[in-house]
């Protein structure tokens, strides 16, 4: 019995899971609209005055876009687990790691990508200053890959749950923590027109750690849950 | 086979585990108990005034003990939660999660007692210091250990998977502390020093390693008796679990 | 003696702390035991049903 090559499992799981999303193409938009929301919701909280609003404005659509995709991390194994093809795809003879990796790059690619392309016009409903705009795109482009990867870690540990929202965001949010000050910091010292190169580079350490370790952590997790 | 194996066979073994810890712990108990009068004593009534922050340091004496501990149940767990995945003993499982509310315990008391010891030094309950940022993430930590181990309905799988969890934890913390301490530097520069290079009193000394001291056995104490529930619940259809059932009815 | 308990004006501070780090630890060793009583209880009770099911059954 052949099973064909591991390239070719990646690209069924490619097509597949592009598929689903498609057939499901108003959820995708979901957490944009979650993104934009929580952003509006900061000048009726602080006022209206630029000025207070720009201080913030880095800062505030960073922790928008990690809500947002906190959000849409709980789906990430979900469909798969309740038709049962989850199973199978642990069962199957081809690496776990690598088919996982596709699948949380087709999720960063259908929920992530359109955050990011939304961002500028977050910031600029929050008078983010222009030169600050390069420095927030490229510390975001490094870190939602990265929180998309840590967090596809632990929603594999909370697979097999009904109700794991609260507990997710309890497990991903201390593994946060330090992509977000990384991003912030690079945000602010851009703000400060200090140099940024130093936490961009940090992140993009620590993105290719994680493109390595987390598939392969996701499939020990998803292991140990599925059992 | 080696005589020492043999014992730590017999170790994992949950019967002979059970009745090992029973008959160690009110040696535990004790110790933990004359540690923590001995210290508190030291603490409250031998040591000298600090001469710059008066009496309030002596809260040292409870939150630093706690601050260690918080950090070496996390190594503990995380060392058990190890040996629990890769050589799947259950015996680990059972002393890496039943050392997960202990670990918490620790932390919120050191959390809480730095915010008190805080106030009047500091003036604010709360600053976003390294350290203390560090500590609530563990806080967070070991939380999310908790949560996992009560969420998953089967308990071994609910083990491992906790053990897991914290395996990634102790990956996150170094990090958690380096980004931390990057953070604050760039924000507002150093912070309260509490002690610094200064030399501490022998008076105030002693007292606090008897209470490092002490801690340990409190934990040693608690995590075997923790233990030895978890044990009973987990084996409960097991006939040595029946036997202690059976023994101890209330007499009606 | 009220000069001890005050701490030199920090006696708030201080005892809360103290406090504090005495109740958490005396609910932390408190917690197994009560654990304990509540799972021989229930190991009893399922006991007890089984032995009548097989009495009833004989």
């Amino acid at each position: 019995m052949s099973y064909g090559t591991a390239t070719s499992a990646c690209r069924a799981v490619f097509v597949r899971d592009f598929g689903l999303v498609w057939r499901r193409r108003g959820d995708a938009l979901n957490p944009v609209l979650f993104a934009i929301m929580v952003v509006a919701l900061f000048p009726f909280a602080l006022g209206p005055e630029p000025k207070a609003l720009q201080q913030i404005s880095a800062g505030a659509v960073l922790v928008a876009l990690l809500l947002a995709g906190l959000l849409s991390l709980d789906a990430l194994f979900r469909s798969d687990l309740e038709d049962g093809s989850l199973e199978q795809l642990v069962l199957s003879p081809h690496p776990l790691a690598l088919l996982l990796a596709c699948k949380i790059a087709v999720h960063w690619l259908t929920t992530a990508l359109p955050l990011l392309l939304v961002a500028p016009l977050l910031g600029e409903m929050l008078y983010l200053p222009r030169p600050v705009l390069g420095t927030l795109m490229a510390a975001l482009a490094l870190s939602t890959p990265l929180l998309s990867l840590i967090g596809a870690v632990c929603v594999a540990l909370t697979v097999g749950m009904r109700r794991s929202g609260m507990l997710l965001a309890l497990l991903v949010l201390p593994l946060y923590v330090p992509v977000l000050i990384f991003a912030a910091g690079a945000c602010n010292a851009a703000q400060q027109g200090l140099p940024t190169l130093a936490p961009l580079l940090w992140l993009g350490a620590a993105l290719a750690l994680a493109l390595v370790l987390a598939p392969l952590a996701c499939a020990a997790a998803l292991r140990i849950s599925l059992n | 086979m080696n005589p020492l194996l043999l014992w730590f066979h017999k170790l994992g073994s949950p019967p002979y585990f059970y009745r090992l810890a029973g008959r160690l712990l009110p040696w535990l108990w004790a110790l933990a108990l004359a540690g923590l009068a001995l210290g508190l004593y030291g603490g409250l009534f031998v040591a000298p005034r600090d001469y710059q922050q008066g009496d309030a340091f002596r809260i040292i004496f409870v939150h630093v003990p706690c601050a260690w501990m918080s950090l070496f149940v996390y190594f503990f767990m995380a060392a058990n939660g190890f040996i629990a995945l890769v050589w799947r003993i259950k015996l680990s499982e059972t002393l890496a999660m039943a050392a997960a509310p202990i670990g918490a315990a620790f932390t919120f008391i050191c959390l809480a007692t730095g915010s008190i010891w805080g106030k009047p030094m500091w003036g604010t309950w709360w600053t976003w210091d390294a350290r203390l940022t560090s500590e609530l993430v563990l806080l967070f930590l070991y939380l999310g250990v908790i949560g996992l181990y009560h969420a998953i309905e089967d308990r071994r799988q609910a083990a491992r998977a906790a053990a897991f969890l914290a395996l990634i934890g102790i990956v996150n913390l170094p990090i958690v502390h380096f980004s931390v301490n990057w953070w604050n530097t760039l924000h507002q520069g150093s912070t309260v020093k509490l002690f610094g290079p200064s030399l501490i009193d022998a008076r105030m000394l002693w007292p606090l390693l008897t209470m490092a001291v002490a801690t340990k056995f409190l934990f040693a104490a608690s995590l075997l008796s923790r233990a030895r529930v978890d044990l009973l619940e987990l084996e409960s259809g097991k006939d040595w679990v029946r036997q202690i059932a059976l023994a101890e009815e209330p007499r009606a | 003696m009220s000069e001890f308990l005050s701490m030199g004006g920090y006696g708030g501070y201080v005892w809360s702390a103290f406090a504090i780090f005495i109740v958490v630890l005396a609910l932390d060793a408190l917690a197994p035991l009560l654990k304990r009583r509540r799972v021989l209880r229930e190991l009893r009770g399922r006991l007890r049903r089984t032995q009548k099911r097989n009495e009833e059954n004989t």
